[in-house]
């Protein structure tokens, strides 16, 4: 199958525009014979739900939460960007679509990109129409803040608490249309399976999480917006329930997957404590506006920070390393999370690293506070102080926060057209589970952009052309497959209860994400991946041997949801280092240690990786198929990303 | 370790909404200071399942105090012993070695017990559905900037908007009343301009609907404010009781 990504002919700047005027359009009578399922009502779901139910087509849109303000775009902190150039700082349409492209490695299609600048100012206004309370200036107009990565202020922001106030917006839109009858939401049920109606995607398979029965429901097209995979490395700021299991059924039921090893690794986390760590929180990226890396100059003296016998507010200007300003004058911390992370693990590697463990380093506040004064640091970033105060138990007013990087976003996700429609007709991905927009490394404050984008501006266009192209053909679930599909998901939770083995799913899934972050993690070499597939393959092999599952199907089993979320992490985790082995190049946040510079600098190779990797599965325990979409770069030259 | 801790929960255990539930007595020993509170729950589920007995079910999430899931009542109150926290951002540092914890569900008739600590929280879902909106639909809004708003405002709107609906406000008061959450909702909207046109109409129709949910009157106790991790101000009720009288008067225009 040849890849065609439907990217529209003519410039750049006019491609969307062009395109959607092209696109055909469903008869708004017509609109209501319509049946679409959004699976996942975060940021991209719920703000795809909404749009479409208030077209007129029937929406039924399903969470495995018990609301959908709890997906969990609502834990997003920094901000979201959007090229309104509100402050007069040379901001414009272009430059966003240029920051994200270089910012994503050139290993994004430029076509999408610059479709989501553009649609990005959209996204404020509406916002702001639905209530969302931004910060603003005493003028009363909305105010901005830098982000990593950008060299303009054009993040819009609500404190530290941009994603919830966001989801609480599409939340709100997504209750009127349910309270208007046009949405049909179905909490805590968990999708389990798509079901293919002559080779379209044409429904779902679901587990209700509380009675545990297992229902199909039938729709024209399907959406899927579930979110990331980053929990495949066990440790990751995502939320304990977020899972690639809707992705991976589809994968398996043909939708390609793109890019498995783009993983971006946060530099600014609360370091792990212990093994009984059960996720990782991050500290906004914002706070490298005002905060300063550092670590101790010597190692000797680094060890002396570890065993407490120096504290580092007694360490001298000169007696500091402050990396990133040392090496990158001219971005300095607001470098890109790629090189910030990479930088930080390096610094820890040499042996500077703070912390009881060794694995942290400095961000430190005092200049800012002094510059500033205690209250504005405040007024700006007092909810991550506090949630850094409640977890550590040490106050960042007055000594510096201990950060390491962590698993945080996953830029690889389902393969989609310029449509966000995959490789199965009728079944589109939008928000973090597609690979689209963000390349090899996502800019900060770029993926709620991209969730709303999708949602509030793309689909209600693109999936209209899919609709009016097949018809509105009554869809029940009285066809075979339906059966079909719901006969293999019983019979997988009835083998998934049988297993009465003694390692628990926690165990499995620690194990396969230590796995991930030694071998497939900030730094990754060929030997090394090898030896990680090697490792996955085993561990799959005994998770079926040897886990336990507890209880029944027919109630609230943390145990089985668990099984299923853990069984296809580690299919996805093979995938993703048969990904990473396959590049050979560095590129974003994917160091292949194969590929850098003199100076240790990722080094890209476009010769021969210019290409979006999408893998097709092939069955069980059989390579997966790789197709390539080769990226054309039109409008940008490629070049090294530097920083300095 | 050294400086860990042996404990004793006595955990709410209920296998279904049918069931009657009782309390169970586990032993967590060897907690360290520096896990969560859940995190000590994943350690004693750990151990029930390694003896394969049905581990403590209870809703979480994002495990950093903002998606609202996470809703135990500890040693009589909701989210433990601290302010201005969920459950899922107390540490054990707060508790001490050899001390009893008393761990149970939200109790009010309006959120039914569905296993366990699990309690379901729909009720919530529909008084939102009911009027927590402006109806706006999906493109065709002003410049995001055609409407100035006062600082000062939009930092009180946003104040009432960082509820987290986890319920807290309603498992600390003795009546089980919403109001605390009804009124953060309300006021978050009834605050902005861009609320305005449907703000009599909406306080109507969310305040209908608590009552219909079966949550109790409201007595002016305070005791949800206290308990609230996100420290909404009782001031919101008092906003969505002017409003909501209002909208009496406000009848002919706003509400069809
Ligand atoms: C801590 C943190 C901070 C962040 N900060 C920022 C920031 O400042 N700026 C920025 O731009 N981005 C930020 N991001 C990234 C951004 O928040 C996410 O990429 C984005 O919100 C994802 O939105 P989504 O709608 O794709 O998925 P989500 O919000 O994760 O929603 C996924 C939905 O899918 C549902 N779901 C999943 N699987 C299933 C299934 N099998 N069946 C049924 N339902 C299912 C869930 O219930 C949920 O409703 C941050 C991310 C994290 C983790
Ligand atoms: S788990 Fe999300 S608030 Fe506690």
């Amino acid at each position: 199958m040849v890849l065609d990504s439907k990217t529209p002919q003519g410039p750049l700047a006019e491609k969307w525009n062009k395109y959607k005027f092209d696109l055909k359009l469903v008869n708004p009578s017509n609109k209501r014979k319509f049946t679409v399922i959004v699976v996942g009502t975060g940021l991209a779901g719920a703000s795809a739900a909404a749009s479409l139910a208030e077209l007129g087509y029937n929406v039924k849109a399903f969470c495995y939460q018990d609301s959908p303000r709890r997906a969990h775009s609502i834990a997003a902190q920094g901000g979201i960007n959007a090229a309104k150039n509100y402050q007069n700082d040379g901001d414009s349409v272009y430059r966003l679509f240029y920051d994200t492209i270089k910012g994503g490695d050139y290993r994004s299609r430029e076509s999408n990109v610059h479709r989501l600048a553009e649609e990005s100012v959209n996204i404020i206004d509406q916002c702001v129409a639905q209530g969302v309370p931004f910060a603003r200036e005493y003028g009363g107009l909305l105010d901005n803040r830098s982000f990593g990565g950008a060299q303009v202020s054009r993040t819009f922001y609500a404190r530290g608490q941009t994603g919830q106030q966001l989801l609480l917006g599409a939340y709100s839109a997504l209750n009127r249309q349910i309270n208007l009858d046009k949405v049909e939401m179905y909490n805590r049920h968990e999708m389990l399976d798509l079901v293919m109606v002559d080779g379209k995607a044409q429904g779902i398979v679901t587990r209700d999480l509380i009675s545990g029965e297992i229902e199909s429901f039938a729709g024209h097209a399907v959406l899927l917006c579930t979110g990331g995979y980053g929990n495949v490395f066990y440790l990751s700021t995502n939320a304990m329930g977020c899972n690639a299991t809707a992705i991976w059924r589809a994968h398996k039921k043909g939708a390609f997957f793109a890019n498995p090893c783009y993983t971006q690794i946060h530099p600014t986390c609360i370091p792990v404590t212990g093994d009984y760590q059960s996720k990782l929180t991050l500290m906004s990226e914002s706070l490298r506006n005002d905060g300063r890396v550092w670590v101790p100059k010597t190692k000797e003296l680094a060890e002396q920070v570890r065993k407490g016998q120096v504290k580092p507010g007694d360490i001298k200007e000169d007696d500091r390393d402050y990396f990133l300003e040392r090496k990158y004058p001219s971005f300095g911390n607001l470098v890109p999370r790629d090189v910030a992370s990479r930088n930080a693990k390096e610094a820890c590697d040499d042996g500077k690293g703070v912390g009881t463990t060794g694995k942290a380093v400095y961000l430190d506040f005092a200049d800012a506070i002094h510059r500033l004064g205690k209250d504005a640091v405040q007024a700006k970033y007092g909810n991550l102080f506090d949630m850094y105060y409640q977890i550590t138990d040490e106050n960042p007013y007055e000594m510096p926060m201990r950060i390491y990087p962590a698993v945080h976003y996953t830029m690889g996700g389902l393969w989609v057209d310029y449509n966000l429609m995959t490789t199965v007709p009728g079944l589109y991905a939008l928000g973090e589970c597609n690979f689209s927009d963000h390349g090899a490394n996502r800019l900060g404050a770029s993926a709620l952009m991209q969730g709303l984008a999708d949602g509030y501006f793309v689909i209600p266009y693109t999936l209209g052309d899919y609709l009016a192209g097949i018809g509105p053909k009554p869809v029940d679930t009285s066809h075979p497959a339906f059966a079909q599909t719901k006969k293999d998901i019983t019979d997988r939770i009835n083998k998934f209860l049988a297993m009465k083995g003694t390692k628990t799913l926690d165990e499995y899934h620690r194990d396969l994400g230590l796995i991930m972050w030694e071998y497939c993690g900030m730094a990754r070499n060929e030997a090394g991946l090898l030896k990680a597939k090697g490792l996955i393959q085993a561990l799959k092999v005994d998770f079926w041997k040897n886990a336990i599952v507890l209880g029944e199907n027919e109630e609230m089993n943390m145990s089985l949801e668990k099984a299923g979320r853990v069984a296809d992490f580690i299919e996805l985790g093979e995938l993703m280092v048969d990904d990473a082995l396959n590049r050979k190049e560095s590129c974003g946040g994917h160091f292949r240690e194969e590929s850098q510079t003199e100076e240790g600098e990722a080094k890209r190779d476009d010769e021969n990786f210019a290409y979006v990797a999408a893998w097709k599965f092939k069955g069980e325990n059989t390579p997966s198929e790789l197709h390539k979409e080769d990226l054309i770069f039109e409008n940008v030259k490629l070049t090294q990303r530097s920083y300095k | 370790m050294s400086g860990n801790m042996n404990l004793t929960l006595k955990v709410w255990r209920q296998k279904n909404a049918a069931d009657k539930g009782q309390f169970v007595t586990y032993k967590a020993a060897d907690i360290s200071p520096e896990m969560s509170f859940l995190e000590m729950l994943d350690v004693v589920n750990e151990r029930l399942v390694k003896g394969t007995q049905d581990p403590i079910h209870f809703d979480h999430d994002c495990r950093e105090g903002i998606c609202g899931a996470c809703s135990l009542y500890i040693n009589g109150r909701p989210h433990g012993p601290k302010q201005a926290i969920t459950t899922c951002q107390l540490h054990m540092r707060s508790f001490h070695d050899g001390e009893i914890i008393t761990i149970e569900p939200w109790r009010a008739t309006a959120f039914p017990v569905i296993k366990d600590l699990a309690v379901d929280r729909s009720a919530f879902e529909r008084i939102q559905q009911a009027g927590g909106f402006i109806s706006v639909n999906t493109g065709g809004v002003p410049d995001a900037n055609e409407i100035p708003i006062s600082k000062v405002i939009s930092d009180e709107a946003f104040n009432s908007a960082t509820c987290i609906s986890c319920g807290a406000c309603v498992a600390a008061c003795k009546n089980a009343s919403a109001s605390l959450f009804v009124s953060a909702k309300i006021s978050q909207l009834a605050l902005l301009p861009q609320g305005q046109p449907e703000r009599y109409r909406r306080a109507q129709a969310m305040v209908a609907q608590m009552d219909k949910e079966g949550f109790g009157n409201c007595t002016n106790t305070g005791a949800c404010e206290i308990e609230c991790p996100k420290e909404i101000s009782l001031t919101n009720i008092n906003r969505m009781r002017r409003d909501f009288y209002n909208a009496k008067f406000f009848k002919e225009e706003e509400i069809n």
